[in-house]
């Protein structure tokens, strides 16, 4: 997922999550973000910063990786993902559609592309902290 | 735990007008060709429009459109290129024409992935080819974009259409808005799936006869828009409009 995208995509989450639980203020978003989708942190930190409203004036946002695993379906082998491994192109088809890895990554025991994502793929929100209008 | 691409994807409609699935139970029925013509020819009439690529597996629009050499460009997301008039969406940018195996939940992440990451902007119509069935792309259409509209695709054959019945039946279930059911590929006039429609209750939109020609037009959208085929389907944009 592009980063800007992603941003919003945090911001208008936590801003949900904030109304639906009464917070005046949000001050801290843990982010869980799978390696498989090759988030750039800086650039994200930089359109968290750039798109936070007041509700996020005091916020920290924090960025945390998990890496990716794949399991094969037909052979059982479990192997980790490797960035280094591919060329540009492939990395930028995976970093905007993960699911593309199904079509450039084959299992390093069997080759098939039948495998799953064990971990790592997706980006989260964990949790999210805040101070309620009541306190 | 959130998943914030899901909060995003409302936004990335909100100035689309209206959001249009050319559907059907099942494959090889025409979706595509009909969805890229009924884009051109809204085109045609002055409409800013937009063409998105829902089937993964196989996608074709981009065969048919003879798109060649585009890539989205990045401006705080993905904003699709444009290709004969049309902003332009597909996978293919991504698989470049290689098998895609996806299974059920890599589907609906890779939907979900594509529309939280495409900037439409101002559209009169975005024409959404759909993969065949009932399955993933057809449950997260309905679920992540409520407002979307059928048009439901068969072809004379009693095969297709009792597919095409199931369709309808769970879109009528799920209160979705159907446009109606086009005939295509017809080949003599025959009433049985005007009748069919007609008891189930929404409209028959009409036939689009099988056109010798259509497929030398295949990747030539000036050659495409002289044949039979681009005439009658045009005849949808008046009931769209």
């Amino acid at each position: 997922m592009h980063e800007w995208a992603l941003a919003e995509g945090v911001i208008s989450t936590a801003t949900k999550f904030a109304k639906e639980n009464d917070l005046k203020e949000v001050t801290e978003v843990v982010i869980i973000i799978g390696e498989l989708q090759q988030v750039e942190h800086e650039v994200l930190q930089f359109a968290l910063e750039q798109l936070k409203t007041p509700l996020f004036k005091n916020a920290e946002f924090v960025l945390k990786s998990q890496p990716a695993r794949f399991r094969c379906r037909n052979c059982g082998h479990e192997w980790d993902f490797s960035v280094e491994a591919m060329t540009e192109d492939v990395s930028e088809a995976i970093h905007f559609v993960p699911e593309m890895a199904h079509i450039y990554i084959r299992c390093s025991e069997c080759g098939s592309p039948d495998f799953e994502i064990v971990e790592g793929r997706g980006v989260w929100l964990a949790t999210i902290k805040g101070v309620r209008k009541s306190e | 735990m959130s998943d914030p691409r899901l909060a995003v994807i409302h936004e990335r409609f909100e100035d689309v007008n209206r959001i249009i699935a050319v559907s059907s139970g099942k494959g090889g029925v025409g979706k595509s060709m009909v969805a890229t013509s009924l884009a051109l020819n809204l085109r045609d009439n002055g409409f800013n429009v937009g063409l998105l690529d829902l089937d993964f597996t196989s996608p074709s629009t981009h065969v048919i459109l003879g798109a060649k050499d585009l890539y989205p460009k990045e401006e705080y997301g993905i904003v699709p290129p444009v290709s004969h008039g049309l902003k332009y969406m597909s996978i293919v940018y991504y698989s470049v024409d290689e098998p895609a195996p996806l299974r059920g939940e890599d589907v609906s992440n890779a939907i979900i992935e594509l529309m939280a990451i495409t900037k439409w902007g101002e559209l009169d119509y975005l024409i959404i080819d759909m993969p065949p069935g009932i399955g993933d792309a057809t449950l997260d259409t309905i679920r992540l974009i409520p407002r979307i509209e059928f048009l439901v695709i068969t072809t004379p054959s009693k095969v297709a259409f009792q597919s095409v019945r199931r369709l309808v039946v769970l879109l009528k279930d799920l209160k979705m808005t159907i446009i109606g059911v086009l005939e295509n590929m017809v080949m003599k006039q025959e009433d049985y799936v005007m009748e069919q429609v007609k008891e189930l209750e929404i409209s028959y939109l009409g036939r689009i006869h099988y056109d010798e020609e259509l497929e030398q037009a295949i990747g030539d959208p000036d050659k495409l828009s002289k044949t039979v085929f681009y005439e009658e389907a045009g005849a949808l944009t008046s009931i769209l409009v």
